[in-house]
């Protein structure tokens, strides 16, 4: 799923400053499972926002709304109307969705309230963690399927490091080196001798490096 | 015992601390309400295991909320105390009363709630 982080109150408030009429946007999708801009998180930072604006006796009106997907337009273009109620829309939902939501509707002032940060993983309940990078050349077929480009934190096809010891990674103690976790797997899988070929110079053109991509499926389109 | 405790204390009774919601508390304070409090039991011994101990962390995530829409943290408090403690329970009421009187009242009392839910 892809993960976020709620933006502080502080830097929230600031963005929306001199609007009066707010809709909290949230999305089913994503975002509700890593609590960052579901339902219940559209109904905090919404009542948090009144309490704010009612103890400094200014008259904002904050709305809640919360869409299936903020990345399709059929659910963005059923709350129009509702839309139209409203001066400004704060968006919960990834960087894709607030994106989505300010193309559609072009005539009101869309605003992100969460910091998109990773594809990842629930490692826990409250507890997430990152593990694609969308590099758009997996290489998870060579790397015991544990992804270097994505949990290496210099992304190297060919590791570790120097920076490996113990298991970790020099950049944070915390953070497994994926390199350690390659050879531990591959070992266990029996299969040591494939740490021995080099995998060779990744296309990166495939990766963000090549600009904002696109897919299509000639079958699907209407 | 037929202990006496303020009267202005509302008491909402929930089957454990641990269904109390984040969203509940911060309705509260939205329809005006001048501090709430939750009254657990004791921790280690929540029938359902660790409701009261969720119920906690709950509220310190709330009280870092109210702080940041500048109601205070003061407004909010988990207590834990037995079934068999009403002098607990009235003295806290009390306690809690007190404190809550020297923050003055809601700044939100009377304004009703605002917005809507699409």
């Amino acid at each position: 799923m892809i993960v976020g982080n709620r933006k502080s109150f502080e830097e929230i408030v600031g963005m929306l400053e001199g609007y009066r009429r707010v809709l909290v946007l949230g999305c089913r999708e994503c975002v509700t499972v890593c609590a960052v801009g579901g339902e219940r998180e559209v109904g905090v930072l919404a009542s948090e926002l009144r309490l704010y604006y009612g103890r400094e006796g200014r008259e904002v009106e904050v709305g809640e709304a919360v869409l299936e997907r903020q990345c399709d337009y059929e659910y963005i273009d059923s709350i129009r109307s509702l839309v139209g109620d409203y001066e400004v829309v704060l968006s919960m939902a990834c960087g894709a969705g607030v994106q989505y939501v300010a193309e559609r509707y072009r005539e009101r002032v869309v605003l992100p309230a969460v910091d998109t940060t990773f594809l990842g993983v629930t490692v826990e309940q409250g507890v997430w963690s990152e593990r694609c990078q969308g590099c758009g050349e997996c290489v998870l077929h060579l790397t015991a399927g544990i992804c270097p480009v994505a949990r290496c934190a210099k992304s190297l096809l060919n590791g570790p490091c120097g920076g490996s010891s113990g298991g970790r990674c020099e950049v944070d103690r915390e953070v497994d080196c994926a390199w350690q976790l390659i050879v531990d797997r591959l070992k266990a899988l029996g299969q040591l001798d494939r740490y021995r070929e080099i995998i060779p110079v990744k296309d990166w053109s495939r990766a963000r490096d090549g600009g904002p991509r696109r897919r299509v499926r000639e079958d699907m389109r209407l | 015992m037929r202990l006496s405790y303020p009267a202005n204390v509302k008491v909402v009774k929930v089957p454990c601390t641990g269904r109390v919601d984040v969203l509940m508390i911060l309705r509260a304070f939205e329809v005006g309400v001048d501090g709430v409090y939750l009254a657990g039991c004791l921790e280690g011994e929540c029938h359902f295991l660790r409701g009261n101990l969720r119920a906690r962390r709950r509220v310190e995530y709330v009280k870092g909320l109210l702080e940041e829409v500048g109601l205070g943290a003061g407004r909010l408090e988990m207590f834990n105390m037995s079934s068999a403690q009403g002098q607990r329970f009235a003295e806290v009421a009390r306690e809690m009363t007190e404190r809550v009187r020297a923050l003055g009242p809601n700044p939100l009392k009377g304004r009703g709630l605002r917005g809507g839910v699409g």
